[in-house]
Formats: C-alpha cells, structure tokens, sequence
C-alpha cells in the first residue's frame, strides 16, 4: 500500500465557496478501505461540511488513533496537518495540540474500538476538560482493522460474521458523552448524508467538546443479519431528530464563518418513510414539538424512552449553548500559546536573582 | 561522660528523627538555612517514609567546610525526638558522639551506651509550661530542639532570629511563639552542658556565591527560563514537586499583564499515557512542552515515547527516578531508569539523556533538554533521582545569560515555506540526519502527515522494506549527530592513576569526595562523569585506556555497566559494579570501602605495597 494522491481534476463549472475553494480542494488520498466502508460516506460527509463552512484546510489539525476508522483523516483535506497517533490515545494528542495551539481546527476521527475500549478513559477526560474539537467516533460495533472482533458498543445478542454472540452489554458514547457533562452530542448514520453534514458542520462551529457518534457499518464484518450496526439493522431503526437548523451563531469561533444557514423543511414532529434504492426503509421522524435539545435531563429520558422501543435516535440531541471550553476553564491567555514571543516567556537574569534571595 | 571528643569544627553529621506530620520540616529547615547563612557548606537529606502521617522520619544534616556535602551515614549528634526509633537511632551514633532526647520522659536503661553522650532537654515540659494550645505545644517542641541545638552547636542567635523574623513577618503572634520556643531550648540546653560541644560551627565565608536548593524546583526554573508553555502530568512521588514548583512560578512569572490570564497551560492529565500524549500534541504544534514523572510513569509513557521517536515530534520528561521495580520505595532513591529510558519502547529506538549531577545543572540541563529536543525532534530525558529532586543542595548561584534565544531547530516558516516546490517531512538536506519539520496553521505548504506508523522520508505510508529502512539508518545517524552536542563527560585524572571510575547523575559528589580519599590512602584514580547518551566516541577511549573500571551507580544489576558495553562494545565483564541499591543516597564510604577492597582482592604486585590494609574494610552490601 502506497499514499496515492488523487488527481486534482480542475472543473471549471464545480462550485466554489468563500475562499474560492472547490470540494476537490478538500479531498484526500484515494481511500484503502473496502468498497462500500460507511466510513467513506462520514469522509465524503466530513468534506462536504468543511467545504460549506469555507475552511482553511492548513489551519486544520486532523487528529486520529488506530483502526480504519482512524485512517481516514488520509483521505480527507490533504492540505491539512494530519496526526495518526496510536491506538486509542488521540484524545491526549488532541488536548495537546488544542493545549498549545487553540487557534487550530481540530476534528479527530476514531472508531468504536478505538474510543469504547482501549481509549475509553482519554475520551472520558477530553469530554471532561471539554477541549475544543470535532471527535468523530465511527461506529461498526466491531474491530474492522484487526477482522471482526466484538467492539464495547456491540449490543448484547449481536452476532459476529462467524456466529459467536456478543454477551457483554455495550458502551453507548451518546449516553456516557451526556453522564459526562458533554457540551455536544450528536448521534447519526453514514448513510445519511444530509443529516450529517450539518451535524459536522454544527459540531465545528461548536466551542468545546462536539461528540459525534456516526453508525458506520463495516461490511467487511459487521453487515449482515443478526447485527445491530448493519446499514439494514440501522435503516429501519433510526429515529432522526432533525434538528439541524440548530446551529450556534457565528461568535462560537471567528475564524470558520458560517456561510449560509443550514436549515430543514420537515414538520415537527411528522413521520416520514424513505425507501431507499435497496428496498429497505428509513423512518425519518421530526423532533418532537416538545424536545429541548438543551435541557439534558429530558434529552437523557426522551433517549432512553426510544431506546426501550428499539429506535436509535439520530440527529443533533444535545448542546450547551454556554460551553465554556478547556481555555476558558485554565484561564489562559487568547493567543496560542505556542506563538507568544520567547521575550515575553523568559522573566530574565534579573528576575532569577530576585527568586534566588529566597534560597539563601 | 565519655570524653572521646575530638575538635570537630564545621565538619559534622546530625540527624534529627521525629515523627511525620508533626511539623518538625520547618524546624529542619530553619537550622539548615541558619547554617547555610554563617557561611558554611551544608547539604540536608530528607529521609521520609511513603505516607502522610505518623510513621518514622529523618532528616540529615551534613557540614563540612571543604564543600563535602554527599550523604555521610556516620553521626556525631542525633536528635532523637521520635521514642519509636531510639534503639536504632542511638545505635546510628559514632562512639564518643552525642544524643539529645526529650527528658520530659525517663529513657529505657536498655538503650543505653556508655560511648554515647546523653543530653536530655525537657522539651514538652517546657512547651507544656509555656504554651497554652495542644497543637501549639507540638509544633513548638521542635522550635525548642532547633533553639537547645542552636546553643550546643554554637550556631548564631541573631542569625537564626533574623530568618525567624523573616518568616514570620506578617504573622507576629507566631513570631513571638518561634522567639520564646527558640530561647526556650537555648537557655535549657546552655545552662545544662558545656556549650557548645567539641563539634561545632564557626562563621566562614564559603557560600556566599552558592544558594540552598531542591533539583525539582531548580527543574520547573528551568522550564520556565527556557520558555516552557505547556505542562502535562500525572502525581507520581518524588516528581510531583517539580509541577507544584513550576505552578507556582508560573502564578508570580506568566500572568499576561493587562488580562491577568496565563501564558501557560497545566494540565493534571488522568494518567501518564494521557501526559505524555498532551506533551507531544503541544510539541507537535510548536510550544515548548513538558512532563515530570517517575520509574512507574515511563513505563506507561513507553508506547508515546516510541511514537515521538518514530514520527520524529520534540518532547521533553523529567524522570526523578525512585527505586523499583514496580511501585518500589516510592519515597527511596536509585538510578533504576537507566536502561527503560535508553531504549524506551518496541522496536529499535534510542533517546537522548541528560544526567545532570545536581539541582544547578537541574535549571541548566532543564533548558538544554528543551533546545536538544526541538534541534533532533525527538524525546529528550532528565534523569534527575529522588536525591537530587527533593533534598536541600548547596549549588552555585543560577545564573541566566539575557542574550540566550532558544534553538528552535529546523522549523520552516511561512517565508521559507512560500520560496520551495513541495515540502517533504523527512529528507535529510544537511547530511545531519535531522529533516526540517513545519508547525500546523502556518502555511498550506507545510501541511504534512505525522505518524507513528511506517513512512518514507515523503512523510507518506510505505511497507516498503526499503523505503522504511532509510527512515530508520536515518534516525541512527540523527543520534550519532545529537551525541556530539550533548554535555561533554567530564574526566578528572590523577598521574599514575591505577583505575578509572565511571559514574553519572546523583552519585557525582560522593565520588569527588572518595577520589580525594583514597587519593589520601596513596589509590589515585582517574574519573570520567558522563552527562549525556548517546555516548561520544571518547567514553569508549576512556573504558580501554584504564586497566580496571569501575562503575559507580545505584542499582542491582548495574545498568549503566550495561548501556556502556552494549554502546562501545566493551568487554561488560570488565566493568566492576560498584554502589548501593537499597535507597538511600550515595557517600563516599560506600565508594572507598568498595574499591580498596576489590583493588586489593586482585592487586598487582606493584600496587599491592599502597593498599591499606585489611582491618576495618568491608565491602559494601545492600
Ligand atoms: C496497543 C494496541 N493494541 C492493539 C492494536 C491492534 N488494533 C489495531 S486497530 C484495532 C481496533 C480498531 O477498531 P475500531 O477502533 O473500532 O476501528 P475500525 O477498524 O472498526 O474502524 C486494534 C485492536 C494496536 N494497534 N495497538
Ligand atoms: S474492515 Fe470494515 S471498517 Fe475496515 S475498511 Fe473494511 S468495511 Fe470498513
């Protein structure tokens, strides 16, 4: 395996954003993994909302761990700083990198393995310092890079490719995201592009920690009868909540403008069914009149009343509005730190002569 | 009375044992300062237990005029203010020295010696008949040994009185309670004995230039002077005091004028993978970036290490080494990191090492290992142990150069970036072995791909065997390069030395000080201190140009012995293990003891005539 670079077929007639940019402009290396990976349509998805909010993508600071999942920050925004770091440890690299630089776009890419097990504390604790970034976990409910073991989100029941029942019971991110005080939590498919754009796009634009749980089936593994993570398993049971027109104002960051408003055009609370080109069906209901997607305890009892029903609720369930990020909550200065001026850093020969009375 | 007493001025040991958490630390410090003050060379050893309150505690206070200040396990007072530990701390007296107790108490017959001089001051009879609180009484027991010890080793009232009023300036109620305890025990002590004794203090001038002080603090001075803005980190004994030290400059030295927000980030991580990951994230962006741990740590950190090796990302850790293995002696010392830090991680890696021999060289190489880190783009290590991080040393003065600029390696800016066709992350230009590297968010040129898994000098993927080996023989030579501008080995040589001595870190003063010693029993020995790894071509010259080595350090199995022959290809059997495991800091007995023994085990006929002789000399086990 090679890194291949696509080449940049320039069409004139492709649309252009505010930098003048086109969605070519924020592609990657052509992808490795199997035909038909969900992951590729959350990459698709990932520079569809990159494009439409008009980033730099040198001003982006691409982070993941290990897995498939994990690879695909290659295969998206090529002009962007990348950082495949180690199994389950992005979380910590990420802190860092937003520690010392808070101006830089950070949006990590992880997969259920990578963030439920090994990662699961690093992930805890960026969502508790609520560091300021996109956290993508790529949800197949197994183990795509090392072939088909059980991940912590497959549900009790499940059934692997070889036949063995999963009998552990799963770790959903969306609920310990919320348990955790999360400041952003979204829940979606990757067969559903139009709702996840913006989901993507809200999550950016998000100040703090923006947890996205994607359910991404892995074909190779995870998509067959027997599994709930399969693309059939996922249509029938999604529950979207398109609340996408909810959206923070532009004062969350001021260098991704926001370049139109993203809105939605269903009835509250109507139910809609999709039949999709393979014969399956999606129910696409409208959040329902009363859901406040700020009030976390009703958020935590509505999820939780649907999941006893067998629906999984997608779309953009909770977000703190007030979220005061990790820089905020250190007090530190606005500049980022890596670029304050040595002189300024360095309190002198003087000043350790003062310190030093105290030695004697 | 024995009166075994030989004039022992400013040339002494003392212990004082008491209780943990009963206040006696600010009483130590006091009489180690008031020392420090007359102008003459003390050290102070903490010997304190793995908890916080009620068991057995120890400091030691060594004085010597010369400068000797390593560890001496030899007493000429102790101050036994702990009844759970006096069998052992009256057995730790030399014969003809001298014990205080309180006589508040009558003393078991038993533990007795009649080579011992008893001085029994009624402390708590006289906190008790002074002192109304029940808190108040305890604390000032040990303002009453400090004064009783103040008037038996003629230490300077108005010295120790002035840096009571120091302290205490904006708390006079406590003043007064210092002042009273004070004389309280100077007058006892006074009026009881011979004061002062034999052994005693006189007014010198030998530390004007120097300054008393922990190597953890001198670390987090050094962060801060070589402009460290991120710090991440996970509690671990004996490194935790390097994070407080550097938060509590940072309050006085990094607050943003008009805002009063920090120009620092600290982060108290959930763990040690999780520090070590922060600190190659900072790195990777370009902020000088940091963690300070112990033995248990590194491991954890092992897996980031090979990461920031591997993808070639600065990173800069404290080790103040503990004994081990596993949870060990956390409150003990040893040089136990040796090789885990060398070779840290799977696969073949090497990292750079500091050893720096005390707190000064702590602040010196503190900024040295940020500049290192960001010139090679890779882990750089401090191996400071428990020793040199939490006791009192007496250092020269710190000194800061205003013109010093940091070296911020090849980092291409956005001019540089603007001017060149393509970047590619890991082309070696200079023939160095070190590639210019790019900061995230400066230039769209400068955009590349980190990471830990196997790719060519492009930066992109490969598991191309070809391509993947140039990468790695380039990283060997980048190390080779990095040996060359580390700190030079110092080598002290003595004409017609018969042996070399080897050593590094903590260990430095006792050898100074055996050196002169058995220079003195007619045994001259060269002695070469390394400060650095990878070793320079010229460590191995050393090794080869003396017919017996010996390896001073502090652990079992002798791992810097190994490290030197696995790196110049010495003969490892030839290299003699000499020093003490068991913790406690080195001194030069250990080292004597072991070097006349094993000289005269195998002299040669030539030499045998200066060896001393048999009597008295046990080889050191521990
Ligand atoms: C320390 C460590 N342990 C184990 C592995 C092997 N490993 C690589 S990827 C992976 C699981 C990936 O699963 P997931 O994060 O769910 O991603 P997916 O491949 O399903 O997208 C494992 C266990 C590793 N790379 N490092
Ligand atoms: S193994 Fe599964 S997760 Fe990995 S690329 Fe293939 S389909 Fe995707």
């Amino acid at each position: 395996m090679t890194y291949i670079t696509k080449p940049k077929v320039r069409h004139p007639s492709l649309p252009k954003n505010r930098l003048g940019l086109t969605t070519r402009d924020y592609e990657g290396a052509m992808s490795t993994l199997c035909a038909g990976c969900g992951h590729d349509s959350i990459t698709a998805a990932i520079i569809q909302a990159a494009f439409d909010l008009s980033i730099d993508p040198h001003r982006v600071a691409k982070m993941s761990g290990i897995g498939c999942s994990s690879k695909t920050p290659t295969y998206f925004m090529g002009q962007a700083h990348g950082f495949n770091s180690v199994h389950g440890r992005m979380p910590a690299i990420a802190t860092g990198a937003n520690a010392g630089n808070r101006e830089l776009i950070c949006i990590g890419v992880s997969g259920d393995g990578d963030s439920l097990s090994i990662g699961l504390g690093q992930l805890c604790h960026a969502i508790r310092r609520n560091v300021d970034m996109l956290y993508v976990i790529e949800n197949n409910g197994v183990y795509g890079l090392t072939k088909g073991q059980f991940s912590a989100s497959a549900d009790v029941g499940t059934k692997s490719k070889r036949g063995v029942e999963n009998v552990s019971p799963p770790i959903d991110p969306v609920f310990l995201a919320l348990t955790l005080g999360a400041t952003f939590v979204a829940r979606s498919f990757s067969g559903d592009k139009a709702q996840l754009v913006p989901i993507l796009k809200a999550g950016i634009q998000h100040r703090g920690f923006a947890l996205v749980d994607v359910i991404s089936p892995c074909v190779a593994f995870n998509d067959h009868e027997g599994s709930t993570k399969s693309y059939m398993y996922t249509r029938e049971h999604a529950l979207p909540l398109l609340e996408a027109d909810f959206v923070p104002a532009p004062v969350a960051t001021d260098f991704v403008p926001i370049q139109r408003e993203i809105t939605t055009s269903y009835e509250p609370g109507s139910v809609n069914t999709v039949t999709l080109h393979d014969g399956s069906t999606v129910r696409f209901r409208k959040i329902p009149e009363n859901y406040d997607p700020t009030d976390r305890d009703s958020v935590y009892s509505y999820l939780r009343e649907r999941e006893h029903s067998g629906e999984v609720v997608t779309g953009l369930l909770y977000v703190d509005p007030a979220s005061a990020d990790m820089h905020a909550t250190m007090q530190t200065v606005e500049r980022p730190l890596s670029e304050i001026p040595f002189e300024e850093l360095c309190p002198g020969a003087k000043a350790l002569e003062e310190i030093q009375r105290g030695f004697v | 009375m024995t009166t075994l007493a030989r004039q022992q001025v400013n040339d002494f040991a003392f212990k004082i044992a008491t209780v943990n958490g009963t206040g006696s630390s600010s009483a130590n410090d006091l009489i180690r300062k008031t020392i420090f003050r007359m102008g003459v060379p003390a050290s102070g050893k903490n010997i304190f237990p793995s908890n916080i309150q009620g068991l057995p505690t120890w400091y030691e206070i060594r004085v010597n005029g010369a400068g000797h200040t390593a560890r001496t396990p030899e007493f000429d007072l102790m101050i036994a203010m702990n009844p759970a530990t006096y069998a052992r701390d009256i057995a730790e007296v030399r014969p003809g020295g001298w014990l205080m107790h309180d006589s508040t108490w009558p003393r078991p017959d038993a533990l007795m010696r009649d080579d011992v001089n008893m001085l029994g001051v009624p402390l708590a009879r006289l906190c008790n008949e002074n002192f109304a609180g029940a808190r108040e009484r305890i604390l000032m027991k040990n303002i009453a040994y400090a004064g009783a010890l103040a008037a038996l080793l003629g230490i300077d009232m108005a010295v120790i009185e002035e840096l009571l009023s120091q302290t205490f300036s904006k708390k006079k109620a406590l003043l007064d309670s210092n002042f009273l305890a004070l004389r309280l025990g100077y007058d006892r002590a006074r009026e009881s004995f011979d004061c002062p004794l034999p052994m005693r203090l006189e007014k010198m001038d030998a530390t004007r230039d120097s300054i008393l002080i922990d190597g953890n603090t001198a670390a987090a001075l050094g962060c801060i002077y070589a402009g460290a803005t991120v710090a991440a980190w996970y509690p671990i004994t004996p490194s935790t005091s390097l994070l407080d030290a550097f938060q509590a400059f940072v309050l006085k030295l990094r607050r943003d004028p008009e805002t009063g927000r920090a120009r620092v980030a600290i982060i108290q991580a959930e763990d040690e993978l999780a520090a070590a990951g922060m600190v190659i994230g900072a790195n990777w962006v370009g902020a000088r970036a940091f963690t300070a741990t112990s033995g248990p740590g590194i491991s954890l950190m092992s897996e980031f290490i090979g990461l920031a090796y591997y993808a070639e990302v600065p990173a800069v850790f404290f080790d103040i080494q503990r004994t081990g293995p596993s949870t060990g002696m956390p409150t003990r010392t040893q040089q136990g990191d040796l090789l885990l830090c060398a070779y840290a991680s799977h696969g073949d890696t090497k990292h750079i090492l500091l050893f720096p021999a005390d707190p000064g060289e702590c602040f010196h190489f503190a900024v040295l290992a940020f500049d290192i880190a960001e010139r090679f783009q890779t882990p750089v290590f401090v191996l400071s142990d428990l020793d040199i991080g939490m006791n009192d040393w007496m250092v020269p003065r710190l000194q800061w150069d205003d013109a010093y600029r940091p070296d911020r390696g090849k980092v291409l800016r956005a001019e540089e970036l603007e001017h060149i066709t393509q970047f590619h992350r890991y082309v070696d230009v200079d023939g160095d072995g070190v590639a210019a590297r790019t900061l995230p968010g400066v230039h769209p040129k400068g955009a590349f791909f980190t990471r830990g898994s196997g790719h060519n000098r492009n930066g992109d993927y490969t598991e191309d065997a070809a391509e993947y080996s140039d990468v790695m023989h380039r990283l060997t030579k980048k190390l080779e390069t990095a040996a060359l501008s580390l700190p030079a080995p110092e080598v002290s040589t003595t004409p017609g030395a018969i042996a070399g001595i080897v050593s590094l870190g903590g260990c430095h003063r006792a050898i100074v000080e055996a050196v002169a010693l058995l220079g003195e029993r007619g045994i001259p020995v060269d002695y070469m201190r390394l400060r650095g790894f990878p070793f320079v071509p010229e460590v191995g010259a050393f090794l080869r140009e003396h017919r017996r080595i010996f390896v001073v350090e502090q652990n079992r199995d002798g791992q810097l012995a190994s490290l030197l022959s696995i790196e110049t290809g010495f003969c490892r059997d030839k290299l003699e293990h000499v020093g003490t495991f068991g913790g406690l800091p080195l001194s030069a007995g250990d080292v004597v003891e072991h070097i006349v023994a094993a000289l005269r085990g195998a002299a040669e006929p030539e030499h045998e005539a200066r060896l001393p002789q048999a009597a008295g000399d046990t080889p050191v086990t521990e």
